[in-house]
Parts: C-alpha cells; structure tokens; sequence
C-alpha cells in the first residue's frame, strides 16, 4: 500500500473494505519506520506489542462486519510526553529515561477508543523546550525535506514522522509553537486548539497554564477528525471546559465567503524573511480570491510577547519540575549521603542544559525581591497581549500571517544562543498566552524548497472557522 | 550585568541544583542575555493592569455567575476513591528508584 498522502479516511476505508488488514497496514508502517527513521529520528519508542494488539480487535470487527469506529486502524503516533500505560515515556529527558507509566493519557485512550493504533512514541525536546528538537536528551530530529535543517520544536519528531509517511497523524504538544512551528518547517498541517478543548490528563506537565495538546495531520480534514475525537470535558482535568464539541468535519464545507481575514502589521515586521513575507502575501490574496474580506488590525503588544512568554513559561516550569527529585520515579544519583544531596545529584545528572536554563530563570523570577518585576509585570503583560487579540476579534473572524518568520534553519545554527532560538517563536507564543485556537498550514515554499506555513488564529473554541478558512486554503491551492 | 555568579549560585540552591563551575559561568551568560531581552517590558505602564494567571475565566463561562460559582463545573464531590481507584502499592512503586514493597527509601533525611 502506498503511505504517501495517506489521509485518515484512506486508511479507514481500504481497512473497512478489506484492501489491507489493519495488522498488515501497520506493518507496512513500521517497515517504512525501520527503513526511513535511522536518518531521521522521528520515534524514540516503538510500541509494537500494543499496536498489534490493537490492530487486530480492528480486524476482528471487520470480520464481523460491525460497524467501525472513526479511526479504525489509522496508525498513530504519540509525542513522548504523554503518558502511555506499559510504554517508556521519557519527555525527551534522561530524567524519565526509565520510566513506564501505570496510566494513559486522555487523548491517548481516546485516539484509541475510536480505533487508533499507536506506532510509537516520538522524539522532542527535553520536556518540549525548545524550538528545534537538538534539546532532545537522546537523538536529534532531521528535517525530512532537507536532513542538515532541523524540523522546528518542540514536537520535532510528530511533525516529521506525519512529513515522513511514517505515521498517518500524530499527536504534539504546544506551550509557545511547539506543534504549529514544527508544522511549518516540515510542511504539514499542526493544530494548537483552544486552552481547555483538549484534556491535558496525562501530558508531563511544562507551563501548565500555556499547555495544550493537538494533532499533526496531512490536511485540514485529518486535523478536524483528530480534534473531534479527543476534544471535550474530562473530569481528570479541571481545566478542560466543560463546552460541548462540535462536528468540525461537518464544518470543512461551509463556505468561507464573506467572512473577515485579520492581518496584523506586526506580524510583517523587522525578522520576517522577504520570502516568507511573500509567500504568506500570496496565501492572503488567494484568500481574498475567495471571497473573503481582508482587514487590516493591530496587535500592538506583539513586540512584548517573547519577554513575557519566557518568564511566565519558566516561571510554571521551576515549579512543574520540582516533582523531578529521584524518589518515586525517574533517575537517582549514586552515592548521594543525605536527601538534599540526593535531590541535586539526581536533578543535576538528570536534566540537560535547556531544562536547567528554564528552570533557573523562572526560579529567579519567582524568588524574593524580583517577583513583582518579572513575573507579576510579565502576568500583567499578558493580559494586555489577551485584549489585543480580544479587541482585535470584535472586527474579524480570524487573524492570519507566518508561523515563523523564517524556513527550517540549520541544525547547529542557534544551538549556542538561547535567545535567538527564542526569537524563533516570536508569532507563535501569543496565541498561548491568549489561550485562542490555532493552525498552521502549508503555504508554498522557498527557492531552496523549504516549506513555508501560513498561521491562522480564531476566537476562543472558534477552531471549526480556522479549520474551515485552512480547508478552503487547502482545495483552492 | 545584572545577574553575578552570586545570584546564579543562590537560585541554583533555591531550584535544588547544583551546577558545575562551568554550567555556573554559562548560566550567568545566558541568564543576562536574556534579562537584558526582558527589560523591554519596563517601557509599559501596567500600573492599572490585572495580572493574568490562566485564560479559562476570560471565556466559556456563564457570565451571571460569580467567582467560584462560575467554575462550579470543575469540581466534584469529595467521595472515597471519586474519579479512579488509588494504584495498588505495587504498581506505585514499580518505578521507584529504591523501595522495601511498602515505602519508597531515601538517604538519611537529618544528619546527627
């Protein structure tokens, strides 16, 4: 079976029809991973015994002939920082390099209620800090378009597993881009939804209030599927809203005409590369072509969202990692005297240089004397970022422009600079900041073929209208 | 330079880490770059601005109701094993670094 362009539904159907069993397509699956993934480093665990397991009740209802569920044999995979029951997670970290979790995260038992198998877990930096998966306490990510460039962060390896054909779609994490950035620089579809949409029962915890889960896909379609089937209240985290879900697939084909385009000069400013600008240029002018009306708004805070981001993120992250201390699970130092002793040694051996940096900035602005200037101004700030976007919605549907102000960068390239590699994420913190919804989708690509992606946000739990304007994108191009 | 290897030795011990000289030396570095990015957020005057913690109040609710009223949702009753049974000891314990089957073991915690 060909696993290029190999959309959800394909999948679904050739199992339902019989054309391949969902054992034999998950076998071709992990034959093109043992073939294709030494180069580039996607999957960090596979999870063979539990796909095949899975794979086989599928094949079971087939059959019957019973009626299949949404995803029924569609090969899955999972980033690495959720939780799946029996199967090492480590979040990227040699911190968790031992640890098997006694639980599965929510959108993981829910891709799998619907049918899903899951291939494996997938590579990422260390904790999801990062913007180009070389903070990967293992192995880095390689770009599949171009393997010298790295395939953005922090879910480097969802991104370019779905790039890849080595899964049909996979799940990420995004606390400042990190599925919407990577989607961009391996030219797929990624999904950040609302803050409160999707459970994070189950998601190692990095800044919990920018945290969010969601799909990696080959189209905007993929994407809606996937969202319809893990979105939606979850008793075993407070936070996920108690909203009901709506049918996003049934919202593809609305038409996009006359609905209000937001582009926001801030977001064409100093740092966007000239080719990026007109390539996201031309995505605006095929939108108009459309039918859809494009406004001009302001985002006038934009230029304050990286500082702020970086010390709210941190901030939560000292105080998520505290749990790190070597007593009931993860890695212990040898030898420690004393229980203090033991937790640095532990911390020390088991966190790598991006996790420690986080950590030590968001402790130094949550620490005594420079509280009220870092973290409660940064707190303030945050609420001015909130009404940009808040504002800005009373005029439009939904607000476009570049997911990264530039293509896939080299491997190597930031990694002795932490600020530039931050600057990467100028476009894409604000929406978590915001708590709003949004996608990135390919949109052209440079002279050196390297894929382009076009962001899309939308008003809170607004995620069937960015779907819809990304679909009609999507058909039209 | 705002940050000095002082302050990155005190935070470190707040953050139970320790650090080699050499992270140490890097720390402050990377520390002040990034600082010195941070800065630009004194250019605004946030005097009469709320501080943000998290996004859920600021949408999806009913907005007759109140306070904690409004995340009436979010909680449940405070029953014996309410959502999911506890883990069995076993299974609690089966990724702890050292245990005796009933208790995870540390090092001495106070020193005589």
């Amino acid at each position: 079976m060909d696993l290029r362009n190999l959309t959800i539904d394909a999948a679904r159907s050739a199992v339902a029809k019989g054309k391949i069993s969902a054992t034999a397509l998950a076998e071709s699956f992990y034959a093109k991973i043992e073939s294709d993934d030494p180069k580039i480093g996607a999957y960090l665990m596979l999870s063979k015994q539990r796909a095949l397991a899975k794979a086989a009740a599928v094949d079971a209802l087939v059959e019957k002939g019973e009626k299949l569920p949404p995803l029924a044999g569609v090969p899955v995979g999972i980033k690495d920082v959720m939780v799946t029951k029996g199967v090492r997670t480590t979040a990227g970290s040699k911190i968790l390099g031992n640890y098997i979790p006694p639980y599965d995260c929510t959108a993981v038992s829910r891709l799998e209620a619907a049918g899903a198998v899951v291939l494996g877990k997938l590579n990422c930096d260390e904790f999801a800090m990062g913007s180009s998966n070389e903070n990967s306490a293992w192995k880095p990510v390689h770009n599949p378009r171009d393997l010298t460039r790295v395939p953005g962060g922090s879910s480097g390896g969802s991104a370019a597993a779905v790039a890849a054909d080595m899964a049909v779609t996979t799940l990420g994490s995004d606390t400042g881009g990190s599925i919407r950035q990577p989607a961009s620089f391996c030219g797929v579809v990624g999904l950040k939804p609302t803050y409160g949409r999707v459970s994070r029962y189950g998601l190692i915890a990095f800044a919990s209030s920018l945290d969010h889960i969601g799909p990696f896909a080959k189209t905007a379609k993929d994407a809606a599927i996937m969202l319809r089937t893990i979105a939606g209240r979850d008793p075993m985290d407070s936070t996920s809203a108690d909203l009901p879900v709506p049918d996003y697939v049934a919202e593809l084909d609305k038409p996009v005409k006359g609905l209000k385009v937001g582009v926001a000069k801030e977001y064409f400013g100093e740092g966007l590369e000239p080719e990026t600008r007109s390539a996201i240029e031309g995505a605006i002018q095929k939108l108009a072509s459309l039918g859809c009306e494009i406004v001009e708004v302001s985002l006038p805070h934009t230029k304050y969202a990286i500082p702020a981001y970086y010390l709210v993120a941190t901030a939560e992250a000292s105080s998520n990692l505290a749990r790190f201390d070597g007593v009931r699970y993860g890695h212990r130092a040898q030898g420690a005297r004393t229980l203090a002793d033991m937790y640095r040694c532990s911390r020390d051996e088991g966190f790598g240089p991006e996790a420690k940096r986080r950590i030590m900035l968001g402790t130094y602005a949550l620490s005594a004397g420079y509280y009220d200037a870092y973290y409660l101004k940064a707190q303030r700030v945050r609420t001015l970022l909130t009404r940009d976007f808040e504002n800005a919605f009373k005029r439009v549907d939904v607000i476009v422009g570049p997911t990264s102000p530039t293509p896939a960068f080299k491997l190597g390239e930031k990694v002795d600079d932490p600020l530039a590699m931050y600057l990467a994420d100028i476009y894409t913190v604000t929406a978590n900041l915001a708590g709003i919804p949004g996608i990135s989708i390919p949109a052209g690509q440079s002279k050196e073929k390297l894929p382009i992606g076009m962001q899309i946000f939308g008003k809170h739990f607004d995620e069937g209208t960015i779907l819809r304007v990304a679909h009609a994108y999507e058909q039209a191009v | 330079m705002k940050v000095t290897e002082k302050d990155v030795t005190y935070v470190a011990d707040l953050a139970n880490l320790e650090l080699t000289e050499q992270e140490r030396g890097r720390m402050v570095r990377d520390l002040n770059s990034i600082l010195g990015h941070v800065d630009s957020l004194s250019e605004l005057d946030t005097s009469n601005v709320p501080p943000m913690a998290q996004v859920s109040d600021r949408f999806g609710l009913d907005d007759s109701k109140q306070g904690s009223e409004r995340f009436a949702y979010a909680s449940r009753e405070d029953v014996h094993e309410g959502l999911r049974k506890s883990l069995p000891h076993d299974v609690a314990l089966v990724n702890a670094p050292d245990s005796d089957g009933t208790f995870f073991k540390v090092p001495k915690v106070i020193e005589r």
